[in-house]
């Protein structure tokens, strides 16, 4: 019941947040920090009460949703979905703080996406149903629309049918790969469910099995997302407001990461074993081209996006690497670079409060003014291009030396990504804080809100950097779990039996 | 009686009814579209009393009847919007009426 | 003692914390107290520390384990230290030539706005340099080398305000982490084959599990080495070390001249079983420390910046090490780490004053007859030149340059070449530097000091002059003095060298190379001493240019790596591959507009639609 209540607390806090926010701003922000804090908090009491995280599911809950379908409301959650969540409730609060003066028209409605957004990844890191996952993918989708289409920059219409486009046709894919599946299990089994625990190790054709599977990929690989389809990113990251940046780097991205570790490899074990290859490729591709392209930029949102095509590129990488290692690295990403990312952000936003603009060419020599924002900059640059000590480089290290199991070829080619990020990161500082002073009017430091904000973030990147242990130790247990299913399943039929071809007829048996 | 075959009675019907169509498309006085289309409901009509013949049934008839009826009260309507038509135009020609006409749209 | 070393770290560390919390807040003094002090602790539980190793040749390693940092997937790093008789040298000379900097540094940057970010950054490097050289396994050490890489870029990079300083550091950085690269697939390679990335124990199973000169060892090696050549600028990737001048002196002489740039030194001397068990890149090795000091020096000869000279000279100098690491002189390139450390430091400490006291003035033309307005700026430089040229016998300098010379004929693994290039790099150092001597303290005054540096900067000086005398005397060659402490306490961790037997005896080697050192001298006083016209005719040769550029380095990669990789980001800059999906929306839009011609408002046409539909259907009805 807990787990509905993290759900339900984030669309009541939304819709009541969009009500009260007609009479009074203050209140309606006020309203939507204390849902996420309150989301926090219970999440913060699960991991503290520590029973379960070792073996298996901490909290399940079932309900009937459907029930001639075989839909259930089964939301479940393990070590890994902990770490998702609590990675969510964090930068929620930071996103509600952010947006506290930079949004001020129509605030409670944007609380309310605000809400309805969080309420959706929450979904998404819970359901162990597929039509439920499909239900929050979608959630999140639309609130996320709105938010850059009402609240952006300049080009925000552009961007957010862009967004909305790409995320919304590859959902559609991975709807129909759902819905195979269904179908699959359904033939081969007699059940018909959508139930995540009962379809892993469904039998099937390996020719089916690789086209359920793509079809899966189509929508997380979008997300991630993976070069080349990662055309949406740039755009949506540049004219989203500060807190839709911040929402869409540290959060949505990582439901990629998520849906191909807890769906993609166990659901399709020997396709994705056949498809890594492939799958590394575009992690080098994505790590190696969105460096190239971060440098070239002049718009600072627009760099630190495409920072995150690189980074999330080592996570495509470490997924097909299919080992332990590399799996633990990604976890690491996944919370490490949502917290540098969403850190630049942030900055990016503050930076253009002040100085009105994004271009890079404009600004210059800002330490002088604001050492405490150089200072934390230069901390998540640093980050960025994987500065030991920080949490950055213990994931990307495990990454790469996992990836060094299965390929040694693009590991190396992988670690020219790291030369490159170093020299996108450093032309951030270079840029921005260093050189000559080119703003001619004074510009305030950090107000206490904004420490605030920085300083969290602050200490949980060096938390993830010199104790990674204990964030590890919480998702070691689930990944092996699911490494074994890979690697004990064989789930393929031998396509001799190839007496049904089609698997859109229904057979309502 | 001189029996005439049923394809000829509904070739005759089908040759009226395609009088009208081409009418209607042709015709840019909208009160002879109105009459065009007054013939093809009548060679409707026809292809029913035709078919009622053929069967011996009084069905044909009573949908003839029908017909009737429907196409009386539609004239009506279309008259009156006629009337309004030249009350607003001042003119009787169709093309006139393009105000559903889809303008560019603005680029996003 | 054992739980007491992670202290030498953690003094620095703290006092990073300390200062970048609150350094805006604090007074310059209490700034100043922090900074020396922490350091000069380190030096002292360093020292603590290090008696056992003093004292006896059998002493063992003290090793501390703070936390098990990573334990997942199979692999594990502690963050542990290790201290042995090498991590020992180092640490020594890190926190004592370092805390000597630090002490320096309070009167240097006494006018700076920046006083407190400085040394914030300085205990910053200190700290990391000292993980670097204590830490037990090749993680935490990585962590060490990337974190004096990162202070190395600031404190280049220092004065932000001048773009100029701004492109050394990223220079800096750039380079280095090409060669971080190397290294730390290199690491991958090793945590693959043993399972571990503790020192220790990949230095006891390599020999088991790998034949000398197999492809994963010499694999191995070649990565390692890679770090080593990028962090101790040597070739190819020494472009960034004369660029990094435009730090503070201090930084030039603490980083760039006494430790960061001999961590690849360090690297190898600690990894030493896997360079011995690839001999290719052992000699790799020696020949590139050889083609490097060669390459070097004659740059060194070219420069008018004050500190160019150094800098390259200083590259030159850790060529010699890597010499010596390269034909199996583990000792004796330690021995000149520690003696270059001294005098180098010296000499970048002197030339700071000099230039700070001549307003900013770096080149050495502009310099001259300073040998009377700063006497003791003149002695002590006189006596770090005197090292660095290996005045026979009186120097520190001598001593260390002495064994590596004739350790490179006398090695098992060393061969006459190698000696011919350490001999003429020999020459031309005595040569460039008492150039650099003459120029700046001899002849006419041509920019009169501002005033005479204070006690700060002056006891430093005489320190390490001292060091650059005494320093040597620990370690005599064997026809001289039966003293050999340090490769003595050397000896417990690294391998003795072998030496084949030979006909020429040691001293005909002393004896040429001290003769070389006097050649160089003679002929610079004759070049230099009194304004010839040798100097301006030389300046406008084609040789004169090439050997400035650094023989033309810079140029090469610029062409190679830079401006390609420039010119590709920029031509791509929006992305080409946006331009696919914007195809696609542009396509939907040109149907869009084609079709918006049938939305013409106009009755007839859409009765026309309804009849053409009609007949479609009938057609299509009738035929299927």
């Amino acid at each position: 019941m807990i787990l509905v209540i993290l759900i339900i607390v984030l669309m009541a806090g939304g819709i009541l947040a969009w009500i009260v926010g007609k009479r009074n701003t203050f209140l309606a922000r006020s309203i939507s920090v204390v849902a996420v804090l309150t989301d926090l908090a219970i999440t913060l009491s699960i991991l503290l009460r520590g029973t379960g995280i070792n073996d298996g599911w901490i909290i399940e809950y079932r309900a009937v949703w459907i029930e001639s379908f075989g839909i259930e409301l089964h939301l479940a959650l393990d070590g890994l979905s902990l770490l998702m969540l609590l990675l969510t409730y964090f930068i929620g609060t930071l996103s509600v703080l952010v947006s506290w003066k930079e949004i001020n028209e129509n605030t409670g409605f944007f609380h309310f996406n605000l809400m309805w957004i969080l309420a959706g990844i929450t979904g998404i890191f819970l359901s162990l149903d597929l039509f439920l996952f499909y239900f929050f993918w979608e959630v999140m989708l639309i609130p996320m629309y709105f938010l850059i289409g009402i609240w952006g920059h300049e080009k925000r219409v552009y961007a957010s049918y862009k967004f909305f486009i790409f995320t919304q046709a590859s959902g559609l894919l991975m709807f129909l790969a759902i819905l195979g599946l269904y179908m699959v299990h359904g033939r081969e089994t007699g059940t018909y469910t959508f139930d995540y625990l009962q379809l892993i190790g469904t039998p099937m054709k390996s020719a089916m099995e690789m086209f359920l599977m793509l079809g899966f990929l189509a929508a997380f690989l979008v997300k991630l997302p993976a070069v080349p389809f990662h055309s949406w990113l740039p755009d949506a990251h540049t004219e989203a407001p500060t807190a839709g940046s911040l929402i869409l780097a540290a959060l949505m991205l990582k439901t990629g990461a998520y849906g191909l570790l807890r769906f993609v490899v166990p659901l399709f074990p020997d396709a994705a074993e056949k498809f890594a290859p492939a799958g590394m490729i575009l992690g080098v591709a994505g790590i190696l081209y969105g460096a190239k392209l971060a440098f070239a930029q002049t718009d600072l949102k627009r760099l630190v996006a495409y920072t995150s095509v690189n980074h999330m590129g080592f996570i495509v990488l470490g997924v097909f690497a299919l080992n332990q290692l590399a799996w633990q690295g990604v976890v690491m990403q996944i919370i490490a670079h949502g917290i540098s990312t969403g850190a630049l952000f942030i900055i990016a936003g503050q930076l253009a409060e002040r100085l009105h603009t994004r271009d890079l060419s404009k600004m210059g020599g800002l330490w002088n003014q604001i050492p405490a924002m150089g200072a934390i900059g230069l901390i998540f640059v640093m980050a960025s291009l994987g500065l030991p000590g920080l949490g950055n480089f213990i994931a990307e290290f495990l990454t790469l030396a996992g990836t060094f199991r299965s390929s040694i070829l693009f590991t190396c080619l992988a670690s020219i990504g790291l030369i490159f990020a170093t020299v996108y990161s450093i032309r951030i500082m270079q840029k921005v804080f260093y050189g000559p002073q080119k703003v001619d009017h004074p510009i305030k430091d950090l107000t206490l809100r904004e420490s605030l904000i920085m300083g969290s973030l602050v200490v949980v990147i060096f938390y993830l950097g010199i104790f990674p242990q204990s964030v590890m130790k919480m998702s070691a247990p689930v990944l092996d779990r699911i490494l074994k299913t890979e690697e004990i399943s064989g789930n393929t039929i031998p396509d001799k039996n190839n007496t049904e071809s089609n698997i859109l007829v229904y057979d309502s048996n | 009686m001189v029996t005439v075959s049923m394809e000829i009675q509904l070739a005759l019907a089908g040759l009226l009814f395609l009088t009208g169509l081409v009418g209607l498309l042709v015709r840019r006085n909208i009160i002879f579209m109105l009459m065009s289309i007054e013939i093809m409901l009548n060679s409707a009509g026809l292809a029913f009393v035709i078919a009622g013949s053929h069967w011996m049934q009084a069905d044909g008839q009573v949908m003839f009847i029908f017909i009737l009826t429907v196409s009386a009260a539609e004239v009506s309507v279309g008259l009156a919007l006629i009337l309004q038509m030249f009350h607003h135009y001042r003119t009787l020609d169709a093309d006139a009426l393009n105000r559903l006409l889809d303008k560019k749209k603005m680029e996003n | 003692m054992n739980d007491l070393i992670f202290l030498i770290p953690a003094f620095p560390l703290t006092g990073f914390l300390v200062m970048a919390l609150a350094g805006r807040y604090m007074s310059r003094s209490l700034v100043s107290w922090i900074a020396v002090g922490s350091v000069t602790l380190s030096a002292v539980i360093t020292i603590m520390a290090g008696i056992p190793f003093l004292r006896g040749p059998n002493s063992t390693a003290i090793t501390s384990l703070i936390y098990t940092w990573i334990d997942t997937g199979g692999f594990k790093a502690d963050i542990a230290l290790h201290m042995d008789a090498l991590s020992f040298v180092f640490c020594f000379v890190i926190t004592f030539v370092g805390a000597l900097i630090h002490l320096y540094s309070v009167e240097f940057m006494k006018d700076d706005e920046g006083f407190a970010r400085f040394f914030t950054y300085m205990n910053l490097f200190v700290a990391s340099m000292l993980i670097l050289v204590l830490a037990d396994n090749l993680l935490l050490l990585y962590l060490g080398w990337e974190g004096v890489g990162l202070c190395s870029y600031l404190l280049i990079g220092f004065w932000y305000r001048d773009p100029g300083n701004g492109y050394a550091a990223r220079k800096a950085f750039i380079v280095t982490r090409i060669g971080d690269t190397f290294m730390i697939i290199g690491l991958f390679l090793l945590f693959i084959s043993f399972n571990t990335l503790h020192i220790d124990q990949i230095l006891k199973m390599a020999p088991a599990d790998w034949e000398p000169g197999s492809v994963k060892a010499v694999a191995a090696a070649i990565l390692l080495l890679g770090g080593a050549l990028g962090k101790s600028a040597q070739l190819p990737m020494q472009t960034w070390l004369p660029d990094a001048m435009a730090g503070p002196s201090p930084v030039s002489a603490l980083i760039h001249a006494a430790t960061m740039v001999t961590a690849g030194v360090y690297l190898i001397a600690r990894m030493h079983t896997i360079f011995t068990l690839a001999p290719v890149v052992q000699t790799a090795v020696a020949m590139i420390g050889a083609a490097t000091l060669l390459i070097a020096g004659f740059s060194a000869f070219a420069q008018h910046d004050l500190k160019r000279v150094l800098a390259y000279s200083t590259i030159s100098q850790i060529g010699y090490m890597f010499l010596a690491l390269g034909v199996g002189a583990w000792s004796a390139a330690i021995f000149h780490f520690m003696t270059h450390a001294f005098f180098k430091a010296l000499l970048f400490l002197a030339a700071g004053s000099v230039i700070l006291l001549l307003h900013e003035e770096h080149d050495m033309h502009k310099m001259g007859g300073l040998k009377n307005r700063l006497p003791v700026i003149f002695i002590t430089f006189l006596v770090g030149g005197a090292s660095l040229s290996a005045l026979p016998l009186v120097t520190a300098g001598f001593y260390s340059k002495d064994q590596i010379l004739w350790l490179t004929w006398a090695s098992d693994t060393g061969s006459k070449w190698l000696w011919i290039a350490g001999i003429i790099g020999a020459f031309v150092t005595s040569l460039y530097t008492f150039r650099m001597i003459f120029l700046t303290f001899f002849g006419k005054v041509k920019t009169e000091p501002s005033h005479r540096p204070g006690l700060l900067m002056t006891v430093p000086l005489i320190t390490l002059a001292v060091l650059s005398v005494v320093g040597g005397f620990v370690e005599f060659p064997g026809n001289m003095m039966p003293v050999q402490i340090f490769s003595g306490i050397i000896t417990t961790v690294l391998p003795a060298i072998q030496i084949h037997s030979h006909d020429i005896p040691e001293w005909v080697f002393q004896v040429i190379s001290g003769l070389m050192t006097i050649m160089g001298i003679l002929l610079a006083w004759r070049l230099f001493y009194k304004p010839s016209p040798f100097e301006t005719v030389f300046h406008k040769s084609r040789l004169n240019n090439f050997f400035y550029s650094g023989w033309g380095f810079d140029g090469i990669y610029d062409a190679l790596f830079v401006n390609p990789f420039v010119w590709l980001s920029e031509i791509n800059k929006n992305d080409f591959i946006d331009r696919f999906y914007n195809l696609l929306a542009g396509i939907t839009r040109l149907f869009n507009s084609l079709l918006s011609y049938t939305q013409n408002g106009r009755l007839r046409w859409y009765a026309m639609g309804l009849t053409a539909g009609m007949v479609i259907i009938l057609v299509l009805m009738m035929t299927l």
